[in-house]
């Protein structure tokens, strides 16, 4: 086990290389240059070239890269060209929110999520299998910025249960839930859609195995059948679908944010696009980029720890 | 003879197990229906979209404004049928560059192989680790906004699930005995490629691109509502949801009906994509 973590791990290396590569070439195919992007188009040629030597621009794009890649390392994030202060600070203060977002949307989902799953599993083509069929479609079709107004327009507009915007102080604990609770709902509803869906189906499929069918005729109580070894099963498949959806969470948090005017990378990243502040995009999705390597790497090692057969291929 | 009338025999049979499963049926009239709707905007659309009439502003729906009116008292009902038009246009159009690019890499990755090939491949599994929106933002933010770059974006977004599904069948494919008899007597790379592949991986890439068509849309509307799609006054669902957002307390209606329309037409998409599902591999039912 230990072998396949580490091996997982150095592999990831290369991968986050590759992407954060590609971020950063992506980023100097911007029409113009950035230079251009921060001063608009009909900036003087001059200013332009200012701005460029201001920003280091007017390097070759190799002395660019090795800079870039070395601040990185240095876990420097650079300076936003509009207000000028360090990125990193400002990503450490708002990454705590846009984790703490989507992991309680993904607890919510797993809590609610797999028992459905098994539920709907156990009663195959009854009418509670019926209906958690279409709402878990539903949830798989509704965008997340809709759910996330028609929870608003309920709970906080017509009910008057919830705060509207904001998230409240990230130290006070029942204000920062007072604030994450409609949030929370709207991406772990998606969630409790995807993994219903995902236990569902991982469900059908391990009960008609044969060894379900030899663990019933051997006269096993139907509880013992189903969750001592049905469930095992089953579950393999949808924990590493978990790591995917907490992706997709990763990409739904961003319009949450905007939706609830929380503060997140999602808010930074949509700011800065408005502002043209390409150096605070660049860093959002470095760290966007991270994360989601970081989630992968998660989902093979404890794919590894529940699957037994992989750690000797 | 004797093989068509097995095959017209196993389309027959299809399409039975495609009547039967209700889910997939209504997905399927929603879908006509929605189509239909976009089609024939210009003429079902009670007012212009862009008609501004500042005497009925923010009007609630009522007889003459079944869906209410906006902030410069134009139709939202209008509004809406056009946004169909555009989000259709959009996820239609964007679905189609996908897949001609990322089938053609795909297919051209699989059977060259090589070092390139594989170098093609990983490159396109990083991609997909992507989030679809987080992909859409970034070449949004390099291309700038408007109807034809977002098209383009979420073109490109879908690039790299496209190469990774007709790679696969590729590879089993590109084995076959037949691939090799034509190898043998001369044809050419690009017509095996061509006339011996395409044929048989296309099937299953284009149920997978009408079933991408709901998520294109809901890219579309996600990317419109963060304000980096198509930019108003031209209706999109999106950015109709967008600009109703300030107004939640006072004017719902301008949030709800665009929201409840890409749910439906998602939803439906999405039930015709169960029912295949269910058609095509019993096994899994979902």
């Amino acid at each position: 086990m230990i072998q396949f973590a580490i091996r997982r791990i150095l592999l990831s290396i290369p991968i986050l290389l590759t992407v954060v590569t590609l971020i950063f070439f992506l980023m100097r195919t911007m029409p113009g240059g950035p230079a251009v992007a921060v001063l608009g188009d009909y900036a003087s040629q001059e200013a332009v070239e200012a701005l460029e030597k201001q920003m280091g621009l007017d390097r070759p794009l190799w002395v660019q890269y090795a800079d870039f890649l070395g601040s990185l390392v240095r876990g420097d994030l650079g300076k936003s060209i509009i207000s000028g202060r360090p990125i990193a600070p400002e990503v450490g203060r708002v990454l705590p929110y846009t984790l703490q977002l989507t992991f309680s949307s993904l607890l919510l989902g797993i809590i609610f999520g797999i028992p459905m799953g098994i539920f709907t599993a156990l009663r195959r083509n009854a009418f509670s299998d019926y209906l958690g069929r279409t709402l878990s479609l539903a949830g798989l079709s509704i965008p997340a910025f809709f759910l996330g107004i028609l929870l608003m327009l309920v709970f906080s507009i017509r009910l008057d249960l919830f705060p509207v915007l904001g998230a409240g102080d990230i130290l006070n604990l029942w204000d920062n839930l007072y604030h994450l609770f409609l949030p929370t709902l709207t991406l772990g509803l998606m969630m409790t859609a995807y993994i219903t869906r995902t236990t569902r189906s991982s469900m059908l499929n391990v009960l008609q195995e044969e060894f379900i069918r030899t663990a019933r005729a051997k006269g096993l109580r139907e509880r013992i059948v189903i969750y001592g070894h049905a469930l095992r099963n089953a579950l393999i498949p949808v924990i590493s679908f978990i790591g995917v959806y907490a992706i997709v969470l990763i990409g739904n948090s961003i319009l949450v944010e905007i939706v609830f005017s929380r503060p997140g990378l999602g808010k930074m990243m949509i700011g800065a696009i408005k502002q043209r502040d390409y150096m605070t995009l660049q860093s959002v999705m470095v760290v966007y980029a991270s994360l989601v390597v970081f989630i992968n790497l998660l989902i093979d090692l404890s794919y590894g720890w529940i699957d037994p057969r992989i750690k000797y291929e | 003879m004797s093989d068509r009338e097995k095959r017209e025999g196993e389309k027959g049979k299809l399409w039975r197990t495609f009547k039967k499963n209700k889910t997939a049926l209504v997905g399927s009239v929603i879908v006509i229906l929605v189509i239909t709707l976009a089609v024939l905007a210009p003429w079902i659309s009670p007012y212009d979209p862009l008609e501004q009439n500042i005497l009925s502003r923010l009007k609630p729906p009522s007889q003459a404004y079944l869906l209410g009116t906006d902030e410069y008292g134009r139709d939202v009902l209008s509004r809406v049928l056009w946004g169909t038009r555009i989000s259709l246009t959009v996820g239609i159009l964007s679905i189609w560059f996908g897949l001609v690019v990322g089938t053609a890499m795909g297919t051209v990755a699989g059977y060259r192989g090589g070092i390139v090939g594989s170098i093609i491949m990983r490159m396109v599994d990083v991609l997909l680790s992507f989030p679809v929106l987080i992909s859409g933002i970034l070449v949004v933010a390099i291309l700038g906004p408007g109807m034809m770059k977002l098209i383009l974006t979420i073109g490109i977004v879908f690039v790299p699930r496209f190469a990774r599904l007709a790679y696969g069948p590729t590879l089993t494919v590109k084995e076959r005995e037949y691939v090799y008899s034509a190898k043998v007597i001369g044809v050419s790379h690009l017509r095996i490629l061509t006339h011996y592949l395409l044929p048989n991986i296309l099937g299953e890439v284009l149920v997978a691109g009408t079933l991408w068509v709901g998520t294109a849309i809901l890219t579309e509307a996600s990317l419109s509502f963060l304000g980096l799609g198509v930019s108003p006054p031209i209706p999109t669902w999106g950015n109709m949801i967008k600009t109703g957002i300030d107004r939640l307390t006072t004017a719902p209606w301008l949030s709800v009906f665009p929201g409840l329309s890409i749910l439906t037409t998602v939803l439906a998409i999405n039930m015709v994509g169960d029912g295949l599902r269910d058609i095509t591999d019993p096994k899994l039912r979902i």
